[in-house]
């Protein structure tokens, strides 16, 4: 069927801020929707409020709104660009909610929008649970038993008629929050009475658990002529009951025989076109490993993250195929992406075996609760190919980036057996290490499926590897082994750690012997038609598909997996650089492993090698590639971290050099230099005993800032109030009795400032200065941040321009630097010069119109900045304030702290942007999920510290209508100051009490700033955790609640003309 | 591990691991695509006496069991994997597939790079080859592959010596086996045909005396061009009843009809292989296996329809005689492997013989 002329105009929904659950891979499908309708001649109007995106960028869409994403601002966009289509199934649950609520508020009535793709009554029917239940019944397919229940005997009742195990969720709490599973009526009895108290409605649902099936997904797309594919299925290695988000996962399955398969994608097929969707579709399955008996676990009527897992997986690009279904063409007409003659309906046959691992954001969040279950707390994946099993997953185990690239964690081995079965049958973030520790001890295969009931056949191929792995202890150097090792996928660290070497040793060793991978491509035929794509990965075998001409050509390096603190910010300066090498006539080769990004999209670069970005999988891409040089700045930390190893081995790091990076990131040469250009750093100390901290502490004088050295990204670090905190943290953080030194800073309060700068060595130019919110202390990626900068003088700013221009030119970067400094007064104190691509480059890009990783490329490539038509300087400034906002996912993280402090916990960002800054955070918030009340009541518990500043805060509330509650110490200080305030009691008194006015939705804010030391279980930890179960405005920060307030102020005014209406039971 | 070796008739050696039997087999050597379904493949006799390299690269995952099989007894010459394993993992799975490969005195070689082995095929077009140990030299392997041509008699092998029935209540159909698969047979009697399966070299007049309401010719090994005598009992029995022609039997149909088949370079041995049906203009994904195709010139010069054709390059996959209820596939419509979507085919076959 041709395309629909009539329409012209679409209005694509991206999914907004990157949570646990919708992150980068909405920004591949967008992007490539939106680039797939303006092939087709579509004029495409993008809402996305994510500045870190692509899909953002001016050029993916003939216009761009990074509006908030609610139905109030998608109206006005509908109103002002009068669209004739939206298409929604693009931008994640987001996208899917936002459509139904544009249709019930008959906004698409109204202005005669067409919805494409999924039709409402899809989406409904597979969103609505009990629709759900209706159509599969009606499908005749089956689903787990469940009831919906309010009180706990019916919940016995129903779970005896079922059967147990069950598993409970209550309703319309967060993400799943007081659910759990239940072997027996006891557990359930406190489930239940548990949840039923956590749910808002007081309702719960019981459905029968189907944990220990095995899980399957089935990625299907369907057109309006009812045709329908299957791309690609997948087969969950962790077995239902971890959320397939958290599970390791192979592509295609391998556990299935061809009934199986078949059998399963029919059913996937029939509910599709039960759906009547047009595009893609994800379908969650359940499979019995002991009958045929199957259950649909779910259905998503979209596009998803496993959808870009299997776009990367199989070469087939769903979403640009998707959207191109949506506007009415069919698969028979699509032309398929990478068989020149042939369509797009078909099904991609793979001749490797695919893995993703998903990365957990467990190693900054110590405290969280690592157990994995029915809710998601995965921050990213990684995909890796291998022609077999097990180098696929040890491709894929490197790609993590976490330990040393070896199935081995140090500290894993060092657990008694005990604990690691306890840790196996619990399932937490690292269960497959603990799984591969007990093979190491012997445990047998069958012990281990017997608790995991992870697929005999997966344990069998990790027990080959270990086995592998003791055959090499056990003979060192045997050059048969290595090879046979390769071929299984070993790192030469692990066979390093195996032979007690060194990594280097066994890459010299190899060189020697000429044992080295060969390259495959990606084709979606397994080689059989004559596709020629750029798509490669590493394997060991004879024969070499890659084609090396002789253009010059560039590697850059990608950021590996998103987690807290590198996420698709990294990715979007890398896909940048890419561009700007191709437009200065260079070959652009990328190297990367995630499949959620735009920058693995084979579409993007010259060469795409889909591998682990360790330090021999880079080398043996150079080794054959052979590129002028390699360039590390884009892929954060990931690619900064592998500068040293290759220039070791002697490769060309484009741009600032290795030495550069390592006076910069290196504490002592990093002071020298500060030292030598005369510039304020916060006085400090590294110390390697407890008594010398607190000595030099006293000295430094409190607070001070205190972290282990050898973590980087603000782990584990803290302000520290007095000496008894600096123990309980010394105590907590036992690293100076490690041995490793503790350093300890000076803690300057002031203005928090990020500058980044683009230098050529002689040309440094600052696009733009952000100003945090709030005051140094909290993480630049966790504070809101400001541009123009509002609080800084004119010279300031220029001691912060001279400041970044005299540190570019002592460290002589080629490319990006990222300052951050605290203004204390007139003072500038620098704390942190990163020589690469920060967070801030597609943020500060968009809004100044400078295209930073570009020109940060030309300058790399030997181009002069001043030849490109810039001077150095601050560029002018833009005439709109623009704030950025960051977004957290604490209400998927359990156990997690929400206080805002040193160490970085968002996971992405929104934007705001308008005349002022008050208009700007409005916006900003709304964006970033905050629903910002104008009436109600606030609840205050604040540490002794903070109580004449939170007073302030108090008064603001009050004279704007809002009631206080506080509960006794921070009541009675109130008080004091002359404030109504209602005292509540603590946490276990009787209700109401400070958890109970949360929990019923009495308060509309809570504000609560960290006591000391920090215990995780403190009341103010239950506190804050409590707000966000029940989505209460939770601040820790003054300075926050102060901003917070002034948009309040603003819109108060303007809205409701000064009206006070008290609420609540605690006004009598 | 025991080193073997995979020779092609050229001169190629791959040199790789042992598994299965230990007899050294010839045969030619075909690629098959299909992620799943290795059982379906190797018991299919349409397969007869070829050696199969497999691209997915992991093969004898899910093991093998009694109730997947395509036949009684595999066809196969040999298997080309990439890896085997000897540890297979699935609910119904009896041995593995390396026992089983070796109880039928079937050799198989792994740790090939088949990737490049499909590249040479490719290249250069099916050619037969031999799985054998290392004694042999590949210049006795290659000579006797040029020497020993294989005879033209599959089907004999692939057929069966006798007729049997399977009774069911709905209408009378004959299937001629040229080297049946099972699933043709369970997709009659799931529409409760009563079955009368006949060999080969079954003559018209032996068939008419079964009164079928409908024939079906089944898919089968090997060339068209070697089974003179079926393609004059398919003229005889064109006049008379109706019939439906699979895969092989949808070749003998062509010539039958004086229409040109030819041999492609590598055959299509693919279980996704789109197809459209030109009157909807809808299109399915069928399985396909084999090496010849009608040409479509002769039947655009003759009065029989083309009914599908190949959604990318237009090749010929179905054909009919409306008048005369007659009607062919080139593309096994009962799936196994892959998929079935297009088994209404054998509805619309049998919807057209009981209006009659
Ligand atoms: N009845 C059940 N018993 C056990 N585990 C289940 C059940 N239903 C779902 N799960 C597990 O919970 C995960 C999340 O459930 P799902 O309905 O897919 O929610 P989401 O929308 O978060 O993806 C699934 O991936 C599966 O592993
Ligand atoms: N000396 C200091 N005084 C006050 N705050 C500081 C100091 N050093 C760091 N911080 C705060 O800690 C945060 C993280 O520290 P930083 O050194 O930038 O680590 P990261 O590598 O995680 O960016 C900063 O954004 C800032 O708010
Ligand atoms: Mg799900
Ligand atoms: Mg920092």
């Amino acid at each position: 069927m041709p395309k629909n002329e009539s329409i012209k105009k679409i209005l694509v929904i991206g999914s907004g801020p990157i949570v646990i659950g919708q992150a980068a891979e909405f920004d591949y499908s967008g992007t490539q929707a939106c680039q797939s309708l303006k092939e087709e001649g579509y004029s495409v109007v993008l809402a996305n409020s994510n500045p870190a995106t692509i899909m953002t960028d001016h050029t993916v869409a003939d216009k761009v709104y990074m509006e908030p994403l609610t139905v109030k601002f998608l109206t006005k966009i509908i109103k002002k660009e009068r669209p004739d289509a939206l298409l929604a199934t693009l931008g994640g649950q987001t996208g899917l909610n936002l459509a139904i609520e544009l249709d019930k508020a008959g906004v698409l009535e109204q202005y005669d929008v067409k919805l494409l793709g999924s039709s409402l009554d899809a989406i409904q029917k597979a969103e609505d649970r009990e629709l759900f239940r209706d159509l599969m019944d009606e499908l005749n397919e089956p689903v787990p038993a469940s009831d919906i229940v309010n009180n706990v005997e019916s919940a016995v009742d129903f779970a005896t008629k079922i059967g147990y195990p069950v598993i409970v969720r209550p309703a319309f709490t967060l993400g799943g929050t007081g659910g759990g599973m239940c072997d027996n009526e006891e557990e359930l009895r406190i489930i239940v009475k548990n949840g039923l108290a956590l749910s808002p409605a007081n309702q719960c649902l019981i459905e029968k658990s189907i944990a220990g099936f095995k899980e399957i997904e089935y990625e299907v797309i369907r057109d309006s002529k009812d045709q329908a594919i299957a791309v690609c299925n997948m087969e969950n290695i962790d077995p239902v009951g971890i959320h397939t988000g958290d599970a390791i996962v192979v592509a295609p399955s391998m556990t299935l025989t061809d009934y199986e398969y078949h059998m399963l994608r029919d059913v996937s097929l029939k509910i599709i076109r039960a759906l009547k969707i047009e595009g893609g579709c994800n379908v969650q399955l359940a499979l019995d490993p002991h009958s045929f008996q199957y259950y649909i676990i779910e259905v998503n009527p979209r596009v998803s993250r496993s959808s870009a897992l299997a776009s990367k997986a199989t070469g087939y690009p769903i979403a640009k195929i998707a959207a191109k279904i949506a506007v009415g063409l069919t698969l028979d007409e699509i032309k398929n992406p990478m068989i020149e003659t042939e369509t797009a309906f078909f099904e991609p046959t793979l001749d490797y075996v695919v893995t993703k691992i998903p990365r957990f954001p467990f190693d900054k969040f110590v405290t969280g609760d690592r157990i994995l279950g029915t809710q998601m707390k995965a921050t990213g994946e990684i995909m890796s190919l291998g022609r077999n099993f097990e180098e696929s997953f040890l491709k894929g185990i490197r790609s993590l980036e976490i330990g040393n690239g070896d199935f081995y964690l140090k500290h894993v081995s060092e657990e008694e057996t005990d604990q690691l079965l306890y840790r196996l049958e619990k399932a937490d973030d690292e269960r497959i290490f603990v799984l591969g520790e007990l093979l190491r001890r012997g445990m047998t295969e069958e012990e281990i499926h017997n608790i995991t009931k992870i697929d005999p056949l997966f344990i069998n191929k990790l027990n080959n590897i270990i086995q592998l792995e003791l055959q090499l202890v056990n003979n060192k150097n045997d050059q048969k082994l290595l090879k046979k090792a390769k071929e299984n996928g070993f790192s030469d660290m692990q066979i390093a750690r195996a032979w007690e070497t060194n990594e280097t040793e066994v890459y010299n060793l190899r060189l020697k012997l000429d044992l080295m991978p060969v390259y495959k491509e990606v084709d979606t035929s397994a080689g059989t038609t004559s596709a020629t794509t750029p798509y490669y990965y590493s394997t060991y075998e004879k024969n070499c598909e890659v084609i090396v001409n002789d253009t010059e050509k560039v590697l850059v390096l990608g950021s590996g997996p998103i987690r807290i603190g590198q996420g698709i910010e990294f990715d979007y300066a890398t896909v940048h650089s890419v561009l700007a090498l191709q437009e200065m006539g260079y070959e652009a080769i990328i190297m990367n492993n995630n499949p959620e990004t735009v920058s693995t999209d084979f579409a993007m670069s010259d060469k795409l090698y889909f591998e682990p970005l360790s330090l021999e999988d880079v080398m043996h891409v150079i080794n054959k590639e052979k590129p002028l040089g390699v360039i590390v700045q884009f892929g954060g930390q990931t690619a900064i971290n592998l500068a040293e190893g290759l220039e070791e081995r002697g490769v060309k790091i484009l741009g600032t050099s290795l030495e550069a990076i390592n006076r910069a990131e290196d504490r002592h040469k990093f002071e020298a230099l500060l030292e030598e250009l005369d510039l304020k750093r916060p006085r400090g100390k590294a110390v390697t005993k407890a008594e010398e901290a607190i000595k030099i502490a006293s000295e430094i004088g409190y607070p001070v800032l205190v972290r282990p050295s050898y973590v980087i990204g603000g782990s584990r670090m803290e302000i520290v109030h007095e000496e008894s905190e600096l123990r309980t943290y010394i105590d907590k953080y036992p690293v100076i009795n490690e041995g490793e030194p503790l350093l300890i800073d000076q803690y300057v309060t002031g203005i928090e400032v990020d500058v980044d700068a683009i230098s050529d060595g002689k040309t440094t130019i600052v696009p733009g200065i952000m100003e945090h919110i709030e005051r140094s202390g909290v993480h630049s990626g966790d504070s809101i941040a400001v541009y123009p900068p509002q609080r800084l003088s004119e010279d300031v700013k220029e001691e912060l321009f001279e400041t970044t221009d005299k540190i570019a030119k002592a460290l002589n970067v080629i490319g990006l630097i990222n300052i951050q400094f605290i203004i204390q007064g007139t003072d500038v104190y620098v704390i942190e010069v990163n020589p690469r691509a920060s967070r801030t480059i597609p943020f500060l890009s968009k809004i100044t119109s400078v295209t930073m990783a570009n020109l940060a490329t030309k300058s790399i490539m030997g181009q002069d900045l001043s030849e490109l038509g810039f001077k150095s300087g601050i560029v002018e400034e833009h005439e709109d304030v623009f704030v950025k906002i960051p977004v957290f996912s604490f209400e998927k993280l359990r156990s997690v702290d929400t206080t805002l402090g040193p160490e970085m916990k968002s996971t992405g960002e929104a934007i705001g942007y308008d005349k002022t800054l008050e208009k700007a955070l409005y916006k900003g918030l709304i964006a970033s999920g905050i629903d910002i009340p104008h009436e109600g009541a606030i609840l205050l518990t604040v540490a002794d510290k903070d109580k004449e500043e939170a007073s302030y805060v108090a008064q603001r509330f009050q004279n704007l209508g809002f009631d206080l509650l506080a509960t006794e110490g921070t009541a009675k200080y109130l008080n004091e100051k002359g404030l109504p305030v209602t005292e509540v009691a603590k946490i276990g008194a009787e209700e109401p009490n400070v958890l109970s006015v949360i929990k019923n939705g009495d308060v509309q804010f809570v504000i609560n700033t960290l006591t000391s030391g920090t215990q995780p279980r403190s009341d103010g930890f239950r506190i804050r955790r409590e707000a966000v179960e029940h989505a209460t405005i939770s601040l820790t920060n003054l300075d926050t609640a102060h901003a917070i307030l002034n948009v309040i102020d603003l819109t108060t005014f303007s809205a409701n003309p000064v009206k006070y209406k008290g609420v609540g039971r605690y006004d009598s | 591990m025991n080193k073997w070796q995979l020779v092609l008739e050229d001169g190629t050696v791959f040199i790789g691991d042992h598994f299965g039997s230990d007899i050294v087999k010839y045969g030619e050597v075909i690629f098959n695509v299909n992620m799943t379904g290795y059982q379906e493949m190797i018991t299919d006799p349409s397969n007869f006496n070829q050696i199969i390299v497999s691209t997915y690269p992991v093969i004898g995952n899910y093991g093998f069991n009694s109730d997947d099989s395509e036949a009684i007894e595999p066809s196969i010459n040999g298997l080309v994997v990439r890896e085997i394993n000897h540890e297979p993992s699935n609910f119904r799975s009896e041995e593995s597939l390396s026992s089983y490969l070796k109880a039928f005195k079937i050799p198989g070689i792994s740790g090939i790079d088949t990737r490049e082995l499909i590249k040479v095929l490719r290249q250069k077009g099916t050619m037969r080859g031999a799985i054998a140990s290392m004694d042999l030299s590949p210049e006795v392997i290659v000579n006797r592959l040029k020497n020993n041509h294989p005879s033209d008699d599959e089907v004999s092998h692939a057929s069966i010596a006798k007729p049997y029935i399977i009774p069911g209540s709905g209408d009378r159909v004959v299937v001629i086996n040229l080297g049946m698969k099972q699933s043709i047979l369970k997709e009659l009697t799931e529409r409760k045909c009563h079955v009368t399966v006949v060999p080969y070299d079954y003559t018209a007049e032996q068939i008419m005396r079964f009164k079928p309401k409908g024939i079906i010719v089944s898919n089968g090994p090997g060339s068209p061009f070697a089974l003179k005598n079926t393609i004059e009992t398919l003229k005889q029995l064109m006049d008379k009843t109706a019939i439906l022609s699979i895969g092989l039997g949808h070749l003998l149909f062509a010539l039958a009809n004086d229409l040109e088949v030819e041999r492609t370079k590598y055959g299509n041995h693919n279980a996704s292989y789109p197809v459209k049906q030109l009157e909807s203009g809808v299109s399915y994904l069928t399985n396909q296996n084999s090496h010849y195709i009608v040409n479509r010139k002769s039947v655009d010069q003759s009065n029989i329809e083309i009914t599908y054709e190949g959604l990318n390059d237009q090749t010929v996959q179905g054909l009919a005689l409306s008048n005369k209820n007659l009607m062919s596939v080139q593309f096994n419509p009962e799936g196994s492997p892959g998929t079935n979507e297009a088994n209404f085919v054998f509805d619309d076959f049998l919807n057209s013989i009981s209006k009659n």
